[in-house]
């Protein structure tokens, strides 16, 4: 029997099974397992490094334990700190970068295409180079701003009131791009007949701006913040290369935390608890953020 | 056609020639005793045919990369030389193979090593008679200083009239931080110099190394040497408390700006690139630097000073086994060649740290280098971290408390101090030890 015979007798479900078959199959073994078996072991008492000593049952121990460790919550207030001033800064910086390049000028796509390059790099590469430009000694970005504004020798890295501002300062640099790309898109797909029709209404350039071009791309802006906040709720690479989490603990990030308690003190069933509570907060957070999201749109 | 076919024999040949010869693979931290080694190990090849394939991963990523491979059973390794903290997870976990009748065999004493050394890179539990690995490289935290700078006249006179005595190799700590503070910010030869490279990393174990080698020196103890893991009033005793304090004030009054997370590299920098007076660092690098310096006018060497009393943070490492080798004869082979002592003497001449008594007594040995005798002093003194099993659960939280305290200025020395005696208590705690 040929191949295209077999084929013939399956229904449309089935050819539909068997085209998101390995995808489906890819996914419970490298993300739902996983899932599964970190909440399993988040009630365990488990040490992967220590061999031959069988995890026992502990209940809900490791949650109360990881819910009533301050030095975590420390953790959580520095995360959401992080969180909240990238994406504020990326929100307001990207929208006043799309807004500036949906106007046509000269070497408007050169521009366009400059301002994306940070995006395009690898965020422990960003986080190395950064550590260069922020050298109190021989760093460019001291020397720019002891061009503008003389603070003399200061340390970006190296001080615990600085150094949460350098993270936010990187990654706003590297990630702003992104957000303005979603935004221009949103501004791109404004019908111009509205601006037309404002004009004809004699509104001002900012009524057009707050009530045609803002509630457009409102609902752009907030998938790439629902995007970047994801991403940053598990930013690791570029904060590790660039500070370690340090100075002390001023920027260890909850992911920082999470992969020095699970891979360097093994303690797994206590950070498999701790995983699940992040997982549970970012899940919950996120349902939520969508939701408001589609509401926006809806209006 | 032809031509092609017999190319595609000859390097399936080849291949099948290499993958059939005698090979074993050994891991250690990508430094200049890797590449000593790696040239010494060139005999040994000759010697007996087998080749020695090299894994050298960075410093900061030594610890993470080794241990993974050793929970995960790997076989990457056939001979590690891990740090001497590791030796008590090696031993109870089953990483390592245990010595004892190979080296009986071998007629290999453990007798004729230092006994410093055997202790801390060998033994497991402590001081017992089981050997898990043979000591590879002696290592101590010392200190090296720019001697051009000490020696000019103008300097010299200056400092003896500003502190009463002469400027040199400091007798203790506080003559070590008077020197730094008369180094900071002073501009010699046009350029604006610093006090001191010390260890302040956060990541890996660098702040730790580094305040502890004043803690030694303040006579801190880890724990109640008759009651072991009670370490209240012992690792915070008051000398403990103030040695950290002192660690504060080093860094604020004399580290240069920005050596906010650093560790032996960013030393070894700031030190060659001019900008301090005196490195901390581990004598694995003085080779290195002395041999850059011709004549030897421009860098002196001295042991960790001392402050309550002599002691000085050990490093270094012993070479074992790994217990998953499919290759453990060809392995225990090569330990059988790095024993000799003949190599050993070879291994000190091209700049690694043996640790035979045949090469560390001899007559020439305090005179072969600037540093040999400084060296040997501080291999009579050293003090190391915890060996449990559970170091690296030990090193983290004080890591993180110290550098918190010390760079971020958080809090006190004595809250950091208890702090970490908190988090060890619950971490021997869990390993059934408390």
């Amino acid at each position: 029997m040929s191949v295209k015979k077999k084929f013939k007798g399956l229904s449309d479900k089935a050819v539909g099974w068997l085209f998101i078959g390995p995808t489906v199959l890819l996914l419970l073994a490298i993300n739902i397992y996983p899932l599964v078996y970190a909440i399993k072991m988040s009630f365990t008492n488990f040490y992967a490094n220590k061999i031959g000593r069988e995890p026992q049952f502990v209940g809900l121990k490791n949650y109360i334990k990881v819910l009533n460790k301050e030095a975590i919550w420390e953790k959580m207030q520095v995360t959401a700190s992080f969180m909240f001033w990238t994406l504020l800064l990326q929100a307001i910086i990207g929208l006043g970068l799309a807004l500036l390049l949906n106007r046509k000028f000269k070497g408007n796509e050169l521009l366009t295409t400059l301002i994306v390059l940070p995006m395009m790099l690898s965020p422990a590469v960003v986080g190395v180079f950064w550590t260069y430009l922020y050298n109190p000694q021989v760093g460019l970005f001291n020397y720019v701003v002891n061009f503008f504004y003389d603070l003399g020798s200061f340390d970006m890295i190296g001080s615990s009131t600085l150094a949460p501002w350098a993270i936010v300062i990187v990654d706003t640099w590297m990630w702003t791009p992104f957000t303005m790309l979603i935004c221009l898109a949103g501004l791109r797909s404004v019908p111009n007949y509205l601006y037309e029709a404002a004009e004809v209404d004699r509104a001002s350039k900012w009524q057009q701006f707050i009530y045609i071009t803002l509630p457009s791309v409102l609902p752009f802006l907030l998938l790439a913040l629902l995007f970047r906040g994801i991403e940053n709720f598990k930013m690791f690479d570029m904060v590790v290369e660039l500070t370690s989490g340090g100075p002390g603990s001023a920027t260890e990030l909850a992911s920082i935390n999470l992969k020095r308690e699970a891979f360097e003190k093994w303690k797994t069933g206590y950070s498999s608890a701790f995983a699940v509570i992040l997982f549970v907060t970012i899940f919950g957070f996120g349902n939520v953020y969508v939701k408001v999201m589609n509401k926006i749109k809806e209006r | 056609m032809k031509k092609i076919m017999i190319l595609l024999f000859v390097s399936l040949f080849s291949f099948s020639v290499n993958s059939n010869a005698k090979s074993i693979t050994l891991g250690w931290a990508a430094w200049d005793p890797a590449n000593a080694l790696q040239e010494l190990t060139k005999e040994f090849t000759a010697e007996t045919g087998i080749e020695v394939n090299f894994e050298f991963v960075p410093w900061p990523n030594f610890a993470d990369r080794m241990l993974n491979e050793l929970n995960n059973k790997g076989k990457t390794f056939d001979l590690l030389i891990g740090d001497s903290q590791w030796i008590g997870a090696g031993a109870v976990y089953g990483h390592y193979v245990k010595l004892n009748d190979f080296f009986d065999k071998e007629g290999i004493s453990m007798s004729d090593f230092s006994p410093a050394t055997v202790y801390a890179y060998s033994t497991w539990p402590k001081g017992s008679e089981n050997y898990y690995a043979l000591p590879a490289m002696g290592d101590a935290l010392a200190w090296a200083y720019r001697k051009d700078w000490f020696d000019r006249p103008e300097l010299k006179s200056e400092f003896k009239k500003k502190h009463g005595y002469d400027l040199g190799v400091p007798a203790n700590w506080n003559q070590l931080y008077d020197m730094c503070t008369f180094f900071q910010g002073r501009e010699i030869d046009g350029q604006k110099r610093y006090g001191a490279a010390i260890n302040t990393e956060r990541g890996s174990e660098g702040i730790t190394m580094g305040v502890t080698a004043a803690m030694y020196a303040w006579g801190m103890e880890y724990e109640n040497p008759n009651k072991p893991y009670d370490m209240e009033g012992y690792f915070n005793s008051p000398q403990a408390v103030e040695a950290v304090e002192f660690y504060r004030k080093l860094y604020e009054d004399c580290a240069p700006p920005g050596h906010s997370d650093a560790y032996m590299v960013a030393n070894l920098d700031a030190y060659k690139s001019g900008q301090v007076a005196f490195q901390m660092n581990w004598y694995a690098f003085w080779p290195g630097v002395s041999k850059e310096d011709s004549g030897g006018r421009v860098s002196g060497f001295f042991a960790n000073p001392k402050q309550n009393v002599a002691a000085a943070t050990l490093g270094g490492q012993g070479i074992s086994v790994v217990k998953y080798s499919d290759k453990q004869d060809l392995a225990l082979e090569y330990i059988k060649w790095f024993a000799r002592p003949d190599v050993q003497q070879k291994w000190w001449d091209l700049g690694g740290y043996s640790c035979h008594n045949d090469v560390l007594n001899s007559p020439s040995f305090p005179t072969s280098t600037v540093y040999a005798q400084g060296f040997l002093d501080s291999m009579g003194i050293v003090k190391d971290f915890w060996q449990e099993p559970t170091f690296v659960e030990l090193m983290l939280p004080m890591q993180e408390a110290i550098h918190d305290y010390v760079v971020n200025g958080k809090g006190t020395a004595k809250e950091a101090l208890d702090k970490i005696i908190e988090e060890w208590v619950e971490v021997f705690e869990a390993d059934g030890k408390l």
